[in-house]
């Protein structure tokens, strides 16, 4: 059925300006999303180690190759934002950082957190 | 208003099952069990010379290792399990395509459960 009604919309994905704070709000639920696949891959990383040479091969070898580390990097990053963008959520929960000025400055504070952890975590990876 | 239930309800008699607020708390709950735990995984995980077999064999040999990893999955799947949830009962909007999901989603983490913990101990075992 085709829309009509001539009056303006309220707020609309494609025209409305979103503010930081709706980005890592939906930001942090696709990062949840990532995470969960993370966590599927590791559990199947793990089973390939647990089997023989043979089983193992296919998957450990691709955790190797460069599609492997591009998908880790991506995952420390995931895994940092949501566990930042977490922690902002308990404190939400406890009814702490609800004002506007807190809020978006907590969100730039969690995107700024988890990308220094992602850069310490690979540097100490490259170093070992 | 004297009463908030609905007439469907009151004639059901059942009142309320007491678990409005066990999705929430369990999610916030392994939530914070997540945090050292991640944090524990990414660092180690970057630690290792390498990931090969051998060497991750010999990391999850360890009995901290082990323990530590298991608590991971298992904390971090039943977390995965409740999010997903939540994202599958925002987006589908078929009822009979969202009860599978959800079925299959949760029986999808219970294999990954089971397999990742029994790896784990016959890894640890082996050593």
């Amino acid at each position: 059925m085709a829309w009509n009604d001539k009056r303006p919309m309220s707020p609309h994905l494609q025209v409305y300006k979103l503010p930081l704070t709706a980005y890592v709000s939906i930001g942090n639920r696709v990062a949840g999303v990532i995470n969960s696949f993370a966590l599927f891959m590791l559990v199947l990383v793990i089973a390939s180690a647990a089997g023989t040479p043979t089983d193992s091969s296919t998957i450990l070898w691709l955790l190797n190759s460069w599609l492997g580390m591009l998908a880790l990097f991506v995952f420390t990053f995931t895994l940092y934002f949501h566990m930042c963008n977490g922690i902002r959520h308990l404190f939400w929960d406890v009814g702490v950082g609800f004002e506007l000025e807190m809020a978006d400055k907590t969100a730039k504070v969690s995107i700024a957190v988890a990308g220094v952890l992602t850069l310490i975590t690979w540097i100490i990876a490259s170093a070992s | 208003m004297s009463n908030l239930r609905t007439p469907l309800s009151q004639v059901k008699g059942h009142g309320s099952a007491k678990e409005g607020t066990s999705h929430f708390w369990v999610q916030r709950l392994t939530a914070v069990g997540m945090v050292p735990l991640v944090l524990w995984l990414c660092f180690s995980v970057a630690s290792l010379p390498g990931m090969s077999q051998l060497e991750i064999r010999t990391w999850l040999s360890g009995p901290f290792t082990a323990v530590l990893m298991i608590l991971l999955l298992l904390t971090g799947l039943f977390h995965a399990k409740l999010g997903l949830q939540v994202v599958i009962e925002d987006y589908v909007g078929n009822h009979g395509i969202r009860t599978a999901s959800i079925i299959a989603l949760t029986l999808g983490c219970a294999l990954l459960a089971v397999l990742g913990v029994f790896s784990i101990m016959s890894i640890a075992f082996a050593a």
